[in-house]
């Protein structure tokens, strides 16, 4: 039957609604003539249609709709004694004498409505007649529109509280009764529909029977209509009646169903009172029944509810809930054994995420979700599959949305045994997670200790876990992370010196293990964070008493020493070239000599040793002049090795140009202008000098490889250090020489064979410019200006 | 052709009237040539009382050998063509052999009359009661007129009434109870019941409860059967499962169903049974038969 095709089906169910409107016509005319039988054997007809096999569920509701309007005119002649001449009890027995059951009963429930309407029975008497009749249909498509067909009409002749059908011995438990009885034979049929049929179409069976699953559940919220039903009838009659034909029924589908439905139907509180009961059952459904779902939903609801009003928090913790709920999921989750993990996870993120709403200030709770979670996962190998993982990050975040701080996920002992469980590539997902939740909510994480435990969950940016091999990483992503961390480490501060000692020395622990490519990203932020320190107890330094103070500049120096030479051997050196410069710094500042001395010699080791592209010499190079200038702590002796260290590096730059400029930066060198600085103008001018004959030599090599002079440029920028030093008062730099220069600039630029080059004829129209501006300026300025003639 | 038919015609009219026949109970009762008709309703030990009016046509004489009133009961078979069984037969005389010149009324009286059976329409057998007024003449034929009447014989309810119940089955197959309430209904009763199914491994479409009514005329040999299916009442439909129970409510009321008889004057009996029947999706048919006793129960006024 069922295995006809759609076009068949439609026919049917056209003949169907002919035969329903035929027949419906003639009992219209017998309703218009006040014609009781006539009206009983049309209608009777009427619904033979009914009893049809042909017809799929949808298509059978159509049908049943159409019944169901002209049952409803039947019903208002029956209401009216007085068009059809007979009692109401005589109709009731009347329309029983039909032969067919199917028409029998539909007519038996029109008539039983009225009679419960009309009170001459007790409401209860009628009701339980007609449910117990509606047994006589077994089909399960027929019998379950029969009975949703009862429920439809006995809806609002429930005897209910308060409804004008109680009274007298009518309660509301007898309604209750008649509700349940009809609930469990229509969960009956509804089961049954799964055994008819062959096995080849079951998938479409199971399709069908679940379009009528509102049917059965209709029921249940009739359940939670009946105003009569306060908690005690609940807890003790409705809810044990319903889960018993819930669990005996053993079928997949409508355990989860009916599961559901009761979670939505019902109110909260009563969730609440018989969480107990309720949960009870759940171990109990068919191991494929899909229980995470309904439990996630109850959990939520409950989560709603307690969002809903302060008020109703006592009453969780009157009832345990947390408890009853862990343990409910435990003992499903060890009643599905066939449940994949990403289930179990979703329970305990369901489990976690109603914690975190009713009790959000019971910690121990939220560590004890994730322990059992831990429990869970131990022993198995490491979470690859997608979804799963998915809902752990879920499991992680959760604490982390809810707190806004890491703080508090970092007092959670099991937190980090739940990321070890995580797969690499979602334990740096989650590691991310947790660092952006830091950066958002700017946390202060200001103890070694929290630092340690935070580290030890972001263990899979920093220290890179075992068996990921480097290619496997996306560079981008890779910037990314590493950037993060880095970002990360500048927030970890506490304002007592000691502590941030602690926190660097602990976090230095732990980049120091990340490899060569974290370095270079890490160590910096650790340096400057250091040098923070450093600065800060510098400006205390007079409050600061006796070597006992842990946390002095020198030891720290003597750390990041360390921890710079780790860097140089990654290799980055340039990056640890420019880190031991600014501890040189750093150190100058704390008048530490040998420290800053120690560090410019690392410097220049690196650059010796290390450094060894030309461009990035040139770049180190004018870094390491740009420090020493600015170092004041060196003794003569140091300060000479020092800078007679640049200049001779300097003058052994590969290129000319690059000698010539890096020469000419090392007159400062010698020249520091303030007031007790150095001021030895005779190797200033040695320094110019020498880079005058690099510049010359350069427009020779120029000429002599291209035919022609290279641009004057380098000789206008040994002007201007003229210049300066001649206003700085260098009594070497004599405006004579100012003078020679200029002129022979000048000559240059006429010269055939100069390369004419805008930039640096400008450079040098401006420099001229600005000699006679100084000129025009009079006074000691002007005077000394005068004799440069240009 | 006037005067001819004239000839023919009786000279008088006979009328029977009942002295209660006002106010008696009427009911229908089919004539042979299929018309229905209301006849007065009695049952046994009931006087019947009333008076015998004949009337000559105007200006003619009646005379005769007397006149008498009979009331009688009889049974006839209906393959035995015509031959009828008196198994009741009173006599009043009402006059003695003379001349009618007037309108004349006799009033007749059967005091306490036995009538053990009730009037019974069935397939192969009539059980008829009348009142038969025969005006005996000379020469020519006698005059006779007939009044049928109905009995109806009420018996109390029965002390005993045990419920039938009765567990069968096809092995491996079919298993089930049932249970009638009552083993005895009268007429406008209701069987209520159940059926209980303990073992189910065929496809049933569906469940029927028949009313059937045995009739059995003649003995011996030449004994004739007749079975009639007076209702075809569905009491389930679909497939149930092991442990279902099915309710049954059947009202007696719209059938035509008698009395059981047994063993009426030796010459017929009528029956009625409960036959329950399961149809599989292969339309065979399974089925219990069950004898129950209909009685007729004083309506109550």
């Amino acid at each position: 039957m069922i295995l006809a095709g759609i076009e068949d089906e439609d026919k049917w169910l056209a003949e169907g609604i002919a035969g329903i409107q035929h027949n419906a016509f003639y009992m219209h005319r017998a309703l218009d003539a006040n014609n009781l039988r006539d009206a009983l054997k049309c209608s009777a007809l009427m619904l033979s249609e009914l009893r049809t096999s042909k017809l799929s569920p949808h298509k059978y509701y159509d049908l049943y709709m159409r019944a169901f309007d002209e049952l409803r005119k039947l019903e208002m002649f029956f209401k009216d004694e007085s068009r059809h001449g007979v009692s109401i009890v005589d109709l009731y027995e009347l329309v029983q004498h039909a032969g067919n059951i199917l028409p029998r009963l539909y007519l038996l429930c029109t008539v039983g409505s009225v009679y419960i309407k009309s009170k001459e029975a007790p409401a209860k008497d009628a009701l339980k007649d007609l449910v117990e009749m509606c047994r006589g249909v077994q089909n399960p498509i027929r019998g379950l529109f029969l009975r949703s067909y009862l429920a439809q009409v006995s809806r609002d002749k429930l005897p209910n509280l308060g409804s004008e059908y109680e009274g007298g011995e009518d309660t509301a438990m007898d309604a209750v009764e008649f509700v349940l009885q009809n609930f469990t034979e229509m969960n009956k049929l509804w089961v049954r529909m799964q055994h008819q049929g062959p096995v080849r179409i079951r998938e479409k069976l199971e399709k069908e029977r679940n379009e009528l699953r509102d049917l059965v559940g209709k029921n249940l919220h009739v359940l939670s209509q009946i105003e009569g039903v306060n908690l005690e009838i609940y807890r003790d009659t409705v809810l044990p009646r319903v889960l018993e034909q819930i669990v005996n029924c053993k079928d997949e589908l409508a355990q989860y169903y009916l599961m559901d439905c009761i979670i939505q139907v019902f109110p909260d509180e009563y969730h609440l009172q018989t969480l107990e009961t309720l949960l009870g059952a759940c171990p109990q459904l068919q191991p494929t029944v899909d229980i995470k779902t309904v439990l996630s939903r109850l959990m939520e609801r409950l989560s709603n509810y307690a969002a809903s009003s302060p008020d109703v928090l006592p009453e969780f913790l009157q009832v345990e809930a947390f408890a009853k709920l862990s343990s409910a999921i435990g003992k499903v989750i060890e009643a599905q054994v066939d449940m994949p993990i990403v289930g179990a996870v979703t329970l305990y993120v369901s489990l976690l995420t109603f914690t975190l709403h009713v009790h959000p200030e019971r910690l121990d709770y939220v560590d004890q979700v994730l322990g059992a979670c831990v429990k869970l996962l131990f022993g198995k190998p490491k979470l690859k599959e997608g979804r799963a993982t998915k809902q752990i990050v879920a499991l992680l975040s959760a604490p982390l949305e809810k707190y806004n701080d890491i703080v508090t996920a970092l007092t959670l002992s099991n937190y980090p045994c739940v990321m070890d469980c995580l797969h690499d590539e979602t334990n740096k997902v989650m590691a991310m997670v947790i660092i952006q939740s830091i950066m958002k909510n700017n946390t202060c994480i200001s103890t070694a200790d929290e630092i340690e435990v935070l580290f030890e969950l972001l263990k899979g940016l920093i220290k890179g876990l075992d068996g990921t091999a480097a290619d496997e990483l996306d560079e981008e992503d890779f910037n990314e992370e590493q950037n993060s961390v880095a970002r990360l480490i500048h927030m970890l501060y506490n304002d007592d010196s000691e502590e941030m000692l602690k926190i660097i020395c602990t976090v230095r622990k732990h980049i120091m293990a990340g490899g060569p490519t974290r370095l270079p990203f890490t160590v910096p932020p650790l340096i400057f964070s250091a040098l923070r320190l450093v600065r800060k107890l510098q400006a205390q330094d007079g409050n600061v008493v006796g070597e006992e103070e842990p946390a002095t500049p020198k030891k720290i120096f003597q750390l990041l020493d360390e921890t710079i030479e780790a860097l140089s051997s990654v290799p980055s050196p340039e990056l640890a070239l420019r880190l031991y410069l600014q501890c040189a710094q750093a150190a100058n500042d704390c008048d530490l000599e040998p420290v800053a001395y120690e560090f410019f010699t690392q410097a220049f080791i690196l650059y010796e040793e290390e450094v060894v592209d030309s461009k990035a010499q040139v770049t180190a190079m004018h870094l390491i002049i740009g420090a020493l200038q600015r170092m004041n702590v060196l003794g003569v002796e140091n300060r000479d090795t020092l800078t007679h260290k640049a200049t001779g590096y300097s003058a052994k730059l590969l290129k000319r140009p690059d000698q010539c400029r890096a020469v000419y930066a090392c007159s400062h060198l010698f020249w520091v202008d303030e007031k007790d600085g150095i001021k030895d103008g005779e190797r200033v001018l040695l320094c110019l000098k020498r880079a005058l004959r690099i510049a010359n030599a350069a427009q020779q090599m120029a000429n002599a490889v291209s035919g022609t002079s290279g641009p004057v440029t380098l000789f206008v920028e040994i002007l201007n250090k003229y210049l300066y030093f001649f206003e700085k008062g260098n009594p070497q730099v004599t405006s004579a020489a100012i003078q020679g220069l200029v002129e022979l600039i000048a000559n240059e630029m006429q010269s055939d064979s100069t390369t004419p080059d805008p930039a640096s004829d400008a450079f040098f129209a401006s420099t001229i410019r600005y000699i006679q501006f100084q000129k025009q300026k009079g006074g000691v300025v002007g005077e000394k200006f005068g004799p440069i003639k240009v | 052709m006037n005067f001819l038919v004239g000839a023919f015609k009786p000279p008088c009219n006979v009328s029977i009237n009942l002295a209660d026949g006002r106010t008696r109970k009427q009911v229908p009762l089919k004539k042979e040539n299929g018309q229905t008709v209301m006849v007065p309703l009695f049952q046994s030990q009931e006087n019947i009382v009333g008076e015998v009016v004949i009337e000559p046509v105007q200006g003619k004489k009646v005379e005769h050998n007397g006149v008498k009133i009979e009331l009688l009961g009889q049974i006839e078979l209906y393959f035995e063509r015509g031959n009828f069984y008196d198994f009741n037969s009173l006599v009043r005389e009402l006059d003695v052999p003379g001349e009618l010149y007037e309108r004349k009324a006799y009033p007749f009286e059967f005091s306490s009359v036995e009538m053990p059976y009730e009037s019974y329409n069935g397939v192969n057998v009539r059980l008829r009661y009348i009142l038969k007024v025969t005006i005996s003449r000379n020469y020519v034929s006698k005059i006779v007129e007939y009044q049928d009447f109905v009995v109806h014989n009420y018996t109390p309810p029965p002390s005993i009434n045990n419920s039938i119940k009765m567990e069968v089955g096809i092995e491996d197959c079919l298993h089930i109870e049932f249970e009638y309430s009552k083993s005895k209904y009268h007429l406008k009763d209701v069987i209520i019941g159940k059926i209980y199914f303990l073992m189910v491994r065929i496809k049933i479409k569906n469940m029927e409860l028949e009313i059937r009514r045995r009739e059995s005329t003649g003995s011996g040999p030449s004994t004739y059967v007749e079975t009639e299916t007076l209702s075809k009442f569905e009491l389930m439909d679909g497939a149930p499962v092991r442990g279902e129970s099915i309710p049954i409510r059947l009202f007696l009321s719209p059938y035509e169903l008698t009395p059981t008889y047994r063993n009426v004057n030796n010459k017929f009996s009528v029956k009625y049974y409960l036959n329950l029947v399961l149809v599989d999706e292969e339309d065979r048919r399974y089925f219990k038969q069950q004898e129950i006793t209909v009685y007729r129960l004083l309506p109550t006024p």
